[in-house]
């Protein structure tokens, strides 16, 4: 059976996008509710607590429920606030999330845009939403606010670039740059040809969608939600959604570039593409329920010291393997890449204990 | 150029989720790192010392329960150790027995609690929070069935306790003795070698032993900085002499080593529990006491080792049913001096583990 939709239907071409543009919306849309969902049931579970069970059957509905709620609130504009930005900064952090998903290809063909770009795209368009995110936090004239911005921007200059090179590394492997092109290369996923890469990845998109370990944007126990904190209503209501989208985003993100996009056997293709992507909110969701938080120096040693250097080193292998032994077959080039990427990464992890003990612990 | 700058005044509290009630530190920022702080407390003084000198003796044990809220139980027995040697008072060894297994009860749970909110402070989104109070709720069960209460147990009296124990309350407290360790071990697993954590905790926050005896900080604040000294041990008062316990110290006096205290010694009370729970001895758990209490005039001093660090009751009587003057020493009070020392030079975030570590609980700093 082959799952694939034609380059050219329904024919019209505009009919074609605003299709999938609705199709894509519908997705991401309904990824976020279930994600809500998910991130309280599962972390409740990881809690040994229930978790919401009211509303609906297992609490499906308490998303929605929470939705009525959050926009029946007063809308609050703070007075000395920045009307102007303090309105359209959810905006401005919301879209981007959106504008990402349009070259993700859900299933073969179902892709609003095959940008033979791509992956720069998506590097360009993700450092937009921090950018709405740190609008957001300037604006509403709280201090907390204000300390959530500012470490939101530190940590976007810092986790954007290990992110960009570990994808420079993909562009490697696969010899594109556009990301059908990349599913396309994946005739075993790049988890397993790029180790390392997928690595430095995760934890960079861990940063940029604000996430434990490093959700010190919000922190709530220390910034009292940070960015945020000055919202209420719709405004507020947008912003949560702009976080539980880039959640989506980064999951689709880790699904299409280390787990094969859409391909897998039997299943049609946009089925596997939600089950991957599920699969590392998961893994998002396992750390959130586990991990503390990073302090803002330690999260920016651990990009600047640890993950820039290693996806530098990941690159120089990728590279020198395809330079010079493009034809290696993948029994020995796999078994071989994960070994390398085990030892730098304990060498790495020794490195950044001793970093630490320097620092008098 | 350079960028005209200043100072950024940050409000944390009253109402914050990290300041364990309501506690304001106001903090003057230089980016990320803190230059002063001004801690102000008071918002939750309830005068509480004046309160009892306006009931009689007996009436004010149950306003010793507000003290800390948290260990109810150990606030209790300063305060009326303090009447029963006033009054000259003899208290059964049975009932001497039962105070210290509730007492060491009251610890773990209140201990629990610390550890909990700690790491609740660092960012563990509620897990190890949600752990704890599964075994804090085995506590607070196994005490409601001594009591009948939940958090204020108004337990103990002149002359002894206000219950005795059901016949239930043994075989559930063996039960409790024996799945506890294990969760503890649990605990560990999960934290104590957390990368994560050590980063967070070691090296902030260092008190040291020296400054530490200089504040005259008790508890597992005194002990993390490497100071011997548990009133349990050495100045036993009740029946503590009749155990063997440890007394766990940490070495560098940061927030890793108090962390770790705390665990130890949760250890180290069920060691007391088992001991006392095979020791007690047969009688009855009060002596009768004069309903109006008229203790001779006098002024007394008292204290025992709290949860939070040592709690002191000093006590002057004239000679009429209610006490002349009531002054409790709060060791969260005076643990939290030294908060200003180890915040200035730190990090915004480590403030808020600085503080949990230090664990207080306002309603003993305002009374």
């Amino acid at each position: 059976m082959n799952w694939s939709l034609s380059p050219d239907w329904p024919g019209n071409f505009w009919l074609r996008l605003i299709i999938i543009a609705v199709v894509i919306i519908a997705y991401v849309m309904s990824s976020v509710i279930m994600f809500i969902w998910m991130e309280r049931r599962v972390i409740a579970r990881f809690q040994s607590r229930l978790g919401p069970n009211r509303a609906g059957p297992f609490g499906l509905l308490q998303a929605f429920a929470d939705t009525v709620k959050i926009l029946t609130k007063e809308d609050i504009i703070p007075t000395l606030a920045d009307k102007l930005l303090f309105w359209i900064a959810p905006a401005i952090a919301f879209v981007p999330t959106l504008m990402i998903m349009a070259v993700i290809p859900l299933m073969n063909g179902l892709q609003l845009a095959d940008l033979n770009v791509g992956v720069l795209y998506i590097a360009a368009v993700s450092a937009i939403a921090s950018i709405g995110v740190f609008l957001s936090g300037m604006a509403g004239n709280n201090k907390y606010s204000l300390v959530g911005a500012i470490r939101e921007i530190a940590q976007l200059i810092s986790f954007e670039i290990p992110m960009v090179l570990a994808i420079a590394g993909l562009v490697i492997a696969s010899g594109s740059m556009s990301v059908s092109g990349i599913i396309e290369a994946q005739n075993i996923p790049f988890i397993l040809v790029q180790p390392l890469g997928f690595m430095i990845f995760i934890v960079a998109i861990l940063a940029e969608i604000n996430r434990t370990p490093f959700d010190l944007v919000e922190a709530d126990s220390e910034l009292t939600c940070g960015f945020n904190t000055e919202y209420s209503g719709m405004k507020f209501a947008l912003l949560y959604l702009t976080e539980y989208s880039e959640a989506v985003v980064g999951s689709a993100l880790i699904a299409t570039f280390f787990l094969g996009g859409w391909r897998g056997p039997l299943l049609p293709g946009i089925l596997w593409f939600a089950i991957k992507m599920f699969a590392s909110f998961m893994f998002i969701l396992w750390l959130r329920g586990t991990l503390p938080r990073l302090r803002i120096d330690q999260s920016m040693r651990l990009a600047w010291k640890g993950l820039l250097p290693l996806a530098f080193v990941n690159l120089f292998i990728i590279g020198l393997k395809s330079v010079f032994l493009p034809d290696l077959s993948l029994w020995i080039s796999v078994p071989a890449y994960i070994l390398i990427s085990l030892i730098l990464v304990m060498l790495w992890a020794m490195f950044m204990r001793k970093e630490r003990q320097s620092f008098g612990g | 150029m350079a960028l005209a700058t200043e100072q950024f005044i940050l409000n944390i509290g009253p109402l914050h989720p990290s300041t364990h009630g309501v506690f304001r530190m106001r903090v003057t920022l230089d980016g990320e790192i803190i230059q002063d702080v001004e801690p102000v407390f008071g918002y939750l003084h309830r005068g509480l010392e004046k309160l009892c000198e306006k009931h009689t003796y007996k009436q004010n044990i149950p306003l010793t329960d507000r003290l800390d809220y948290v260990s109810a139980i150990n606030n209790n027995w300063p305060y009326v150790a303090a009447v029963e040697k006033l009054a000259g008072i003899q208290v059964p060894q049975r009932a001497e027995f039962m105070r210290v297994i509730m007492g060491e009860l009251q610890r773990i749970a209140s201990h629990l609690l610390a550890v909990g909110s700690l790491m609740n402070d660092m960012g563990i989104f509620y897990t190890a929070f949600m752990y704890m109070f599964r075994e804090r709720e085995k506590i607070i069960d196994l005490l409601e069935m001594v009591t009948g209460q939940r958090l204020l147990y108004n337990y103990m009296r002149f002359g002894g306790v206000s219950m005795d124990f059901p016949t239930e309350f043994l075989p559930a407290l063996a039960d409790f003795l024996k799945i506890m360790p294990g969760y503890l071990d649990e605990y560990d697993t999960m934290l104590a070698d957390n990368e994560i954590l050590l980063s967070r905790t070691k090296g902030v926050g260092v008190l040291s032993a020296a400054a530490a005896i200089d504040a005259s900080t008790s508890g597992p604040m005194l002990r993390g900085s490497g100071v011997k000294w548990d009133l349990r041990k050495d100045s036993p008062y009740s029946v503590y002499d009749r155990f063997e316990f440890d007394v766990p110290v940490g070495q560098n006096g940061d927030c890793y080593d108090r962390y770790r205290v705390r665990m130890e010694e949760m250890r180290q009370s069920l060691r007391i529990i088992h001991q006392a729970v095979e020791q007690l001895p047969a009688g009855s758990e009060k002596t009768s006491v004069p309903l109006r209490l008229r203790p001779a005039k006098g002024e007394v001093y008292t204290q025992i080792e709290a949860p939070r660090g040592i709690l002191g009751c000093y006590l002057v009587s004239d000679g009429t049913e209610k006490p002349y003057r009531c002054h409790f020493r709060a060791p969260a009070l005076i643990n939290l001096t030294v908060l200003r020392n180890l915040l200035i030079g730190q990090k915004l975030a480590d403030a808020i583990i600085i503080f949990g570590s230090i664990d207080i609980s306002m309603g003993e700093v305002d009374r």
